[in-house]
């Protein structure tokens, strides 16, 4: 899933500087499961809102709904905004969403209370980690099943480089090395004869310009 | 003008003559100046003449914005040294490799070694967005096949084959050490024809990996050249030793520099590197040594000289 955090209260409050009221819009997708723009969130960022601009001595008032999707219009157009009530949307979803809802709100000015971060999984309560930069040309069932365009910190294909080390990155000791993990995980699939396969370099024609897809199948 | 294959005749530059003779090779390293000045390359030149078959002209090493190697290359040349050219792929995207390789030949740089790089957040622009479009076994690749081939990445002709002598590197201290051999195999089959390894302290496991190179047959696909680079300090051995990923540094090297006066160490780290290469000598399958003296490079003809060295062969048939 998108993962996402929310951004410094500090900044949001910043952006909202000329809004006396703002329609505070929550998602009930990726950013409601890891904790940053569900409607929990949505509850909490409101309440805080309002009590820094009282003390600003410049109240505000904030409206708050929370859709399915913001990242498809039918949900996006259930959005209770209205030019005369709300003087901006603050959008509480991922980058994709708070862009659709400006696509959808021609008129209106639209937010970003959060930052969208990466791609990734859940490990554990509280802890996501990045694994899929969507570079659109998939290499996984080369690398037993191990990202080295997200894990491997230069990104390289054909690893490791001279950095490896205790099994860390040379980068930061936090972050495990892409590829002693695909290593010990082809030896531990008797595949480690693989690794001399050289990998070809990664097709970027669907990464470097906005993508887009339109599949027949579905309509 | 005598073409062969898109390829103008051109000789084989030093280094390939004389590891291909068989004979011992001797490379150094000089880093390019961190501004405009091509003087200073032609001081390293001047320091090194007669004393290595070839240098090696870092690519802004360390992350660190410094002249760069194409155009540094170029000045040893007309300084009489021959370049090792290196490039890094964290600057530079296919496009840009493939275009400075043709440019490098075209300039007279025989010796071309390819290299991930280090990465961005070690340098001067931690904030710069590393490139590494393709890796260190891919440019390998690439280059190989255009010269090979005459093809380029892309698939288009190459009008004008380069026939650059492809370098690269290798770690035998790096982890996991089980694949540091069949990552050479890679590099054999990517198109390297020599290789200069991280630096050798650790003696005993670089021969563990050498008899590993040995019993894959690559010392007779590849020209090694073991890195040696002389300890300056106590200090600088320690921050190798503990500080620098994938560098083994064993703890009597360290006692040995402390049991000598502190300034005499610098002439220690000079009487090791010599004795370093004369084990190195002994390896079978060993056919040189990379001699790098990090903004040290006075220190080079001394240890040269030390192991026996001088003269240089011309390297020509």
């Amino acid at each position: 899933m998108i993962v996402a955090e929310q951004k410094p209260i500090q900044a949001i409050l910043a952006t909202l500087q000329g809004a006396d009221s703002v329609l505070l819009a929550g998602c009930r997708g990726c950013v409601t499961v890891c904790g940053a723009g569900g409607e929990k969130e949505v509850r909490v960022l409101a309440s805080l809102l309002k009590s820094a601009r009282n003390e600003q001595g410049r109240p505000i008032r904030v409206d708050t709904a929370v859709v399915e999707r913001q990242c498809e219009p039918e949900f996006v157009d259930e959005l209770p905004y209205s030019r005369d009530d709300h003087d901006a949307v603050l959008s509480m979803a991922c980058g994709a969403g708070v862009q659709l809802v400006a696509e959808r709100l021609q008129d209106a000015i639209v937010l970003p209370a959060l930052d969208t971060t990466f791609i990734g999984v859940s490990e554990g309560k509280g802890t996501w980690v990045e694994r899929c930069k969507a570079c659109g040309d998939c290499k996984l069932h080369l690398t037993a099943g191990i990202c080295p365009v997200t894990r491997c910190s230069k990104g390289l294909l054909n690893g490791p480089c001279g950095g490896s080390s205790n099994g860390a990155c040379e980068v930061d000791p936090s972050i495990p090395c892409a590829w002693q993990l695909i290593v010990d995980r082809l030896e531990r699939l008797g595949m480690l004869d693989r690794y001399e396969e050289i990998i070809m370099p990664a097709d970027w024609s669907e990464y470097g310009k906005p993508s887009s897809m339109d599949r027949g199948d579905i309509k | 003008m005598e073409i062969n294959q898109g390829t103008e005749v051109r000789k084989k530059g030093a280094l390939q003559g004389i590891l291909e003779q068989g004979r011992f090779a001797v490379t150094a390293e000089a880093g390019p100046p961190r501004g405009a000045r091509p003087e200073v390359m032609a001081h390293k030149a001047s320091i090194l003449k007669g004393f290595v078959d070839a240098c090696n002209v870092t690519d802004n090493q360390t992350s660190v914005v410094r002249m760069c190697s194409l155009a540094a290359s170029s000045i040893l040349l007309d300084h009489g040294i021959e370049p090792v050219m290196q490039m890094v792929c964290r600057d530079r995207n296919r496009i840009a490799a493939q275009s400075d390789a043709l440019g490098a030949y075209s300039l007279g740089i025989n010796n071309l070694l390819c290299l991930s790089g280090d990465h961005q957040s070690f340098g001067d622009h931690p904030m710069a967005k590393g490139v590494f479009d393709i890796d260190s076994i891919q440019l390998l690749a690439m280059i190989d096949r255009m010269q090979t081939e005459g093809r380029f990445s892309g698939g288009d002709e190459v009008q004008g084959r380069p026939a650059l002598f492809l370098g690269a590197a290798a770690n035998p201290f790096a982890d996991p050490f089980r694949i540091r051999v069949p990552r050479l195999a890679k590099k054999a089959a990517a198109g390297a024809r020599f290789i200069q390894t991280q630096c050798v302290f650790d003696v005993p496991r670089f021969e563990e990996w050498m008899q590993g190179v040995r019993e894959r047959g690559l010392h007779e696909k590849l020209f090694i050249l073991a890195g040696i680079t002389p300890i300056k300090s106590l200090k600088m051995a320690r921050y190798m030793a503990s500080k620098v990923p994938g560098m083994s540094v064993p703890q009597e090297l360290l006692d040995r520099l402390k049991g000598v006066e502190k300034k005499k160490r610098k002439t220690e780290g000079i009487k090791i590197a010599v004795e370093t290469i004369q084990k190195m000598m002994e390896i079978p399958g060993v056919s040189g040594v990379h001699i790098m003296a990090i903004e040290w490079e006075e220190a080079v003809p001394k240890i040269v000289e030390g192991a026996g060295l001088v003269p240089r062969p011309s390297g020509r048939a």
